[in-house]
């Protein structure tokens, strides 16, 4: 019975089934994981307000957004020094979000369910989002302005609003004015020093220059003052305004209201209100710049480092991969060398990623990136301009890493090509090469895609490497920017995968940072998918347009 | 079969020979074969090879399979310099130069002598584009030029009225024959002298075999043409010489209807009539 039923071949099926099915899940599974806890960050949680009677029996009162709970046992919290009430077998304890770190010190505390005599979430309860400290939880008492409270009560809502408002425009035009206009000014000044460096270096410094740069300088200068005249006017008009509040213990504290950056009222939001401010939030995470180390803010910086790093490896990796793949396969004479390279080839593919970042810091940043500086920035001594890690050096390193993967993808592809198609190419007067320009190697384009694919996916993830070779936890600049060359190759940047492991393991703020973390890990797995699928997208028309190897 | 047999429809085949008319023309040499070997590594394919090839007009090669046939064939465009360890001794001449000189320009010659495959092999473009392919490579790009020359090719290949509305469709759309007409238009697209046909019909079903026969046909008012053949019918319809391989051997070589109807070679009456191949 059981002999036959091995026999029909069934429990093969069942098995082989049932490994699909096991990828399948974890695949889910993860995604589901990582997405549930990233993206439930983003909601407005409650604010709750406890009356907290503690060990000693002194009272108190705790507002903040109850983000974990934990369920201890007896005898561990016992261990733990805990005391359990009532002879009760477990101990719940909840983690509290209690924000104020500049009063408190830390933005949550444990606390336990036994020694809450009460837990309400009235709706005028605030959460405010700082620029520094955190977020202040508390209650809203007035508005001041200059000094002069100017709304107090239940008025001071609606005009507080309008302020923060008024002052987040005024920040806009401010970090406007200070990141676009003065860094501009400031690069163009510093480009003017480093070209009056060259020129000095080459002996050609005389006084015609001299007055030029002289004057051209003096512009500059001009320009700044203006901007720095209307920075300050800016910054007095923004920072005239603040709040009064106060926090759970009862204590008044004032706000200036340009360190806010958004003010809610959590508990008094309908379900479609915190839908929007949901969306608000992830948008704000994925469109802002980092703040507070990194645990607050967004982290475009991040995605569009993420981005640009694997694009510019695409256009590196695959000429060298493409015109590598055509030597070996078209070209050379297949034999013990070919052989000999294909395996080594291969052997590459499965070389730590971290040895390739040791070889991209060696020979990229220091020989090959030294060497330049010496050759043509030398004015820019001690300074390194390419001598240091930066973003061409890690797409050439990740280029390196993947160019096995497009070799061997586009040999592939050019084995496949009939030797017919070849032979009618060459029959009509066309030479090998125009062969292969014309005919071989569009038909092997949807392979070559493949090889870009696979090559794209490995890079889009790859961390170790990159934080030899030009990875940092902040960049003050993006590599991309309107001044020219608009593409700054040797400035460093910022990437997601790295952002996670900075995020999660170098922060100092852990319980902040956690779900950021998650959220992180989401969004660098959409970009590599958003990357793959353009790749596939492209290697689909392409197969369609090329669809004569299937025949 | 007996003898009196043969003779008759030997004869038959003859009838439909419309070559046979030429037979009084002078004999103007195209492609010179002189003493040609071949060899694929140590393994000799065509041994000291002798004929010549009459302009403008229809050459067939007939043979068993593995007769080296083919590989002749494809000597005359040089298509063996592909294969790995090949060795070719004697001399090819066209038009009396040696296509086999160190000084000949492959590409150049390959326009001068052009070839269809046994299987259709029309590029992954549209038909437009196969068509001018060759003339693009020489670097021809004047739209005007490409239009009349694509028009006059599909024409001279038969297939301009089922092609001319949908040229810019892709080729592999069209049926087995059409593909192979359209194989021949961008050979004679880039006005060779010579055009080798290797086993053109052998893939194709009878009526779009007809249709190529008869291109042929009209071909050889302006080319000069080799056909291998596997169909001792076709090569005799054809073809105004036939050539008889085997072994990698000219056994016989001689005007089609003098070669069907009265060969000299005992080999060549066994396998026209039958007996192998």
């Amino acid at each position: 019975m059981i002999k036959a039923w091995f026999k029909s071949g069934l429990p093969w099926i069942w098995m082989t089934a049932g490994a699909v099915s096991i990828n399948l899940l974890l695949v889910l599974g993860l995604l589901m994981l990582i997405a549930v806890r990233g993206l439930g960050h983003f909601w407005p949680a409650d604010v709750v307000e406890y009356h907290y009677k503690d060990r000693q029996g002194q009272s108190s009162v705790i507002i903040g957004e109850e983000v974990d709970e934990s369920l201890l046992h007896k005898a561990q919290a016992i261990s733990a020094g805990l005391e359990v009430l009532n002879g009760a077998d477990y101990l719940q304890q909840y983690l509290i979000k209690t924000g104020n770190r500049d009063i408190l010190g830390t933005d949550f505390r444990w606390i336990q369910d036994q020694y809450i005599q009460d837990k309400t979430t009235p709706e005028d309860l605030i959460a405010v989002e700082r620029r520094e400290w955190g977020n202040f939880y508390g209650r809203l008492l007035a508005v001041k302005q200059n000094g002069q409270v100017i709304a107090e009560g239940a008025k001071a809502w609606p005009v507080a609003q309008e302020q923060i408002e008024k002052n987040l425009q005024l920040f806009d035009e401010i970090d406007h004015l200070q990141k676009k206009e003065m860094g501009s000014i400031n690069y163009n000044l510093e480009r003017l020093r480093l070209k009056q460096r060259a020129l000095e270096l080459k002996n050609e410094w005389d006084d015609s220059k001299k007055q030029a740069f002289a004057k051209q300088k003096l512009a500059y200068e001009e320009e700044y003052k203006v901007i720095q005249a209307e920075l300050l006017k800016l910054n007095i008009a923004n920072k005239c305004c603040s709040i009064v509040v106060s926090e759970a213990g009862g204590r008044e504290i004032s706000i200036p209201l340009n360190r806010v950056i958004k003010l809610t009222r959590p508990n008094a939001m309908s379900a479609l209100d915190k839908s929007i401010e949901y969306i608000k939030n992830v948008i704000a995470f994925i469109s802002d710049d980092p703040r507070e180390a990194n645990t607050e803010g967004g982290i475009f910086p991040a995605i569009f480092g993420t981005v640009l790093m694997v694009m510019l490896m695409a256009v590196l990796v695959t000429p060298l991969g493409v015109i590598a793949a055509v030597y070996l396969r078209e070209y050379a004479k297949q034999g013990f060398i070919t052989r000999l390279i294909r395996i080594a080839v291969n052997n590459l593919a499965g070389v730590p990623s971290i040895v390739y970042g040791v070889f991209g810091l060696g020979f990229f940043v220091y020989i090959l990136g030294g060497n330049i500086d010496r050759l043509f920035f030398p004015e820019a001594a001690p300074a390194p301009v390419f001598g240091t890690p930066g973003l061409l050096w890690a797409s050439l390193t990740l280029a390196l890493l993947t160019l096995p993967v497009v070799i061997v993808a586009t040999e592939e592809g050019l084995s496949r090509i009939p030797k017919s198609i070849r032979e009618g190419s060459l029959a009509l007067g066309a030479t090998k090469a125009e062969t292969l320009w014309r005919t071989v190697l569009p038909m092997a384009s949807p392979a070559i895609m493949t090889g870009l694919i696979l090559a794209v996916a490995r890079a889009a993830g790859e961390v170790a490497p990159l934080m030899l070779v030009g990875v940092v936890k902040l960049a003050p600049t993006l590599p991309l920017d309107g001044n020219f060359p608009y593409l700054h190759l040797d400035r460093k940047f910022m990437h997601l995968g790295f952002h996670i492991y900075d995020v999660g393991f170098q922060s100092p703020n852990v319980e902040a940072a956690r779900p950021l973390v998650y959220a992180t890990s989401l969004l660098l797995v959409v970009v590599i998918i958003g990357l793959n699928m353009f790749a596939i997208t492209i290697r689909n028309n392409l197969r369609e347009k090329y669809r004569a190897l299937e025949n | 079969m007996t003898t009196e047999a043969i003779k008759t429809h030997a004869i038959d085949i003859s009838a439909l020979n419309r070559g046979s008319k030429t037979t009084n023309d002078k004999f103007d040499p195209c492609i010179t074969v002189q003493n040609l070997n071949l060899f694929y590594g140590s393994k000799q394919a065509l041994h000291g090879v002798n004929m010549e090839m009459p302009r403008k007009k229809v050459t067939a090669y007939i043979g068993p399979s593995g007769c080296g046939k083919s590989t002749l064939l494809r000597c005359i465009n040089r298509m063996n310099d592909l294969v790995d360890g090949v060795t070719i001794q004697g001399k090819l001449l066209l038009d009396g130069e040696d296509i086999y000189d160190k000084n000949v320009n492959v590409a150049a010659l390959r326009r001068r002598v052009g070839m269809v495959f046994q299987k259709p092999n029309p590029f992954p473009k549209s038909i437009y584009e196969n068509v001018a392919y060759g003339l693009r490579i020489q670097g021809v790009n004047d739209r005007r030029v490409l239009d009349e020359i694509v028009e006059k090719s599909l024409r001279g290949a038969a297939l301009w009225d089922e092609a001319k509305d949908r040229l810019n469709d892709n080729a592999l759309g069209l049926s087995g024959g059409q593909q192979q007409r359209l194989v021949i238009a961008r050979a004679i697209a880039i006005e060779p002298e010579v055009i080798l046909l290797d086993e053109p019909a052998s893939a194709l079903d009878p009526i779009s075999t007809l249709k190529i026969e008869e291109l042929i046909d009209e071909l050889k008012e302006k080319y000069t043409i080799v056909i291998v053949t596997h169909n001792m019918q076709q090569a005799a319809r054809v073809s105004d010489f036939t050539a008889f391989m085997y072994m990698g051997e000219l056994i016989e070589f001689g005007e089609t209807s003098e070669l069907f109807t009265n060969p000299a070679k005992k080999q060549t009456e066994d396998y026209i009539t039958g007996r192998y191949g």
